[in-house]
């Protein structure tokens, strides 16, 4: 407690003194894209001590799934990340894979990669335009929004569903791409390339976004280490980690594209990092389409009855394949007992998926390691020291998807 | 015991051979099962040891066998950045005490994916700075993820809490 000031010019000599405040932030800001609730604990406006309250979206995604067929949990990870759908259904389904020893044909492979990569940029669309509106800038966030239309065009063109995808399938892909999308999609490259690059006209060197980036939610390489942070947030502080290119799967090792990392680990070089990535994701797509092209047509799915329906023809002349049919539409496949983890890069992080079999139809175990949890928890000491209103541009780089952080 | 041709499992199986029950590599991912006992020491030799560097606690989480003793297990992921490898560390929890010692004091990532296998298992962990619940809230009745909990089971209603 500070005593009493005797005469005037004490008064004017003395520490503007506050007494430390609590306030509550959310579980429904405006500013913030996500349910979550910060309990900040302030010195004026600069943030002492912040608790992150999440959950608030949690509807139950492993036990759901423990209750129901392998094939059944597909559509619940489509609901995890529900910004880039298709990553969580590649990470879930070649998990399961991985339990089954299988090996998918080249085809698939690479529509996994194409479907993927398009699911990555319109994630990366979302983050930067929506950070870009919380900060008060309409108009990058409707160039961001509108090149993400043009990725939504692609992947209603690819499966019939824009957001919550369902495309992928254990073993395979739902259905080769149609006739015209590789024309389609080198038709929208372009377009989506102009709108990035309208967005960054506008932000990238906008010396109000400018400031209210650089140098906020800073957070070191130890400490990313230490908390687990993988994803853009990593690459910031300068690890080359990308698990596409460090493990990689599907055909991740033929394609050319380059991991962009930054220096500072500050919000600013999450932008640029963010950035780069969405342009060498539009490169990988390319080197997709013309991969695809000149494999021409083949198999999609993998030639195993233990996952793959019979072809109808055969359904209605043949007992077996009758039989076939029948088990897979009431039971779906049955995966032998044993455990396994495979993690794939989405567009926050490592997405691993632990499953465990006990060798029947149903999963024992559905473990999601969801990277927005993981990255959201070194919130505090991102923004401890700096102002208030910096929780936004760090919490909006963090990119917490709500679906997948509280599952 | 067999490294199944991993030096790290051969360094802990050296270093440590009392602290390890079993080892696999099943599907391509070494696994060590160590005694829950020792799981902080284990850990430590781990992050360590210049040679291992296991620096990033990837993951935690348990799985509830329901019918087996000890009936709880604790899966552990761990990653090198530096060495770019895995391995994952198990330890088998008894259903009374369901207790095993925290890792937060290694890795700060421990922090709140403990927390939320204390939430999801009811698995308390011991020295844990802050064992509250994480996704849900305070006057949830159980730990779902049990396997003995229910799926339809219906919470009771809680008002707002001031």
């Amino acid at each position: 407690m500070a005593t009493a000031p005797q005469t005037p010019e004490d008064d004017l000599e003395r520490d503007l003194h506050t007494e430390h405040q609590i306030l509550n932030m959310g579980p429904s800001h405006p500013a913030t894209h996500g349910t979550v609730k910060f309990v900040v604990e302030l010195d004026g406006e600069t943030i002492v001590d912040l608790d992150v309250q999440v959950g608030y979206l949690h509807r139950g995604f492993e036990k759901e799934c423990e209750s129901g067929s392998w094939y059944q949990a597909i559509p619940y990870t489509d609901r995890l990340a529900y910004t880039s759908a298709i990553l969580c259904n590649v990470g879930f389904c070649m998990a399961v894979e991985k339990l089954l020893e299988l090996e998918t044909p080249e085809r698939c492979q690479w529509l996994r990669v194409l479907s993927g990569e398009i699911a990555r940029v319109s994630d990366h669309l979302t983050r930067c335009g929506a950070a870009a509106l919380e900060l008060q800038a309409m108009t990058p966030f409707l160039y961001g929004i509108e090149a993400r239309e043009l990725t939504y065009d692609l992947m209603e063109m690819l499966c019939g569903a824009r957001v919550t995808a369902n495309y992928i399938r254990i073993g395979g892909v739902k259905h080769d791409m149609p006739p015209g999308f590789p024309a389609a999609a080198r038709e929208m490259i372009p377009k989506i390339r102009g709108l990035i690059s309208d967005f960054g006209a506008v932000v990238t060197q906008n010396r109000i976004f400018v400031d209210r980036l650089k140098g906020t939610g800073v957070i070191s390489k130890k400490d990313c280490i230490d908390y687990a942070v993988t994803g853009p947030i990593l690459r910031s502080v300068g690890v080359p980690y990308d698990i596409r290119k460090d493990q990689p799967y599907l055909v991740y090792d033929q394609v050319d594209f380059d991991v962009p990392i930054g220096e500072a680990g500050d919000n600013y070089d999450r932008y640029l990092v963010v950035v780069e990535e969405m342009h060498q994701s539009l490169r990988i797509v390319e080197q997709c389409l013309t991969r695809l092209e000149s494999i021409g047509s083949g198999p999609v799915n993998v030639d195993d009855p233990r996952v793959c329906w019979p072809a109808k023809g055969r359904v209605f002349n043949q007992m077996e394949e009758l039989i076939q049919q029948f088990k897979s539409v009431t039971e779906g496949p049955r995966v032998p007992a044993g455990e396994g983890y495979f993690a794939i890069e989405s567009a926050n992080g490592e997405l691993g998926f632990y499953l465990v079999s006990d060798g029947s139809a149903v999963p024992y175990k559905v473990r999601c390691r969801p990277p927005s949890l993981i990255n959201v928890a070194p919130l505090p000491i991102m923004v401890r020291g700096d102002m208030l209103a910096d929780i936004i541009p760090t919490f909006d780089f963090i990119n917490m998807i709500g679906g997948e952080c509280d599952r | 015991m067999d490294d199944h041709g991993s030096p790290v499992l051969r360094a802990l199986l050296d270093a440590m051979p009392d602290a390890v029950e079993s080892t696999h590599a099943r599907l391509g991912d070494v696994t060590a099962v160590v005694d829950a006992e020792k799981i902080v020491e284990v850990m430590r030799f781990l992050r360590d040891s210049p040679e291992i560097e296991f620096d990033m606690l990837t993951d935690v989480t348990a799985v509830d066998y329901l019918g087996e003793h000890p009936r709880f297990e604790m899966v552990y992921h761990l990653y090198s950045v530096g060495r770019n490898r895995r391995l994952r560390v198990k330890a088998r929890v008894p259903e009374e005490p369901a207790e095993i010692d925290t890792l937060a004091e290694l890795w700060s990532s421990a922090n709140w994916m403990e927390r939320e296998v204390y939430d999801m298992y009811g698995i308390r962990f011991k020295g844990h700075p802050d064992l509250r619940r994480l996704l849900l809230y305070e006057e949830f009745e159980g730990h779902p993820l049990r396997k003995d909990y229910p799926k339809e089971k219906r919470q009771p209603l809680v008002g707002p809490r001031n």
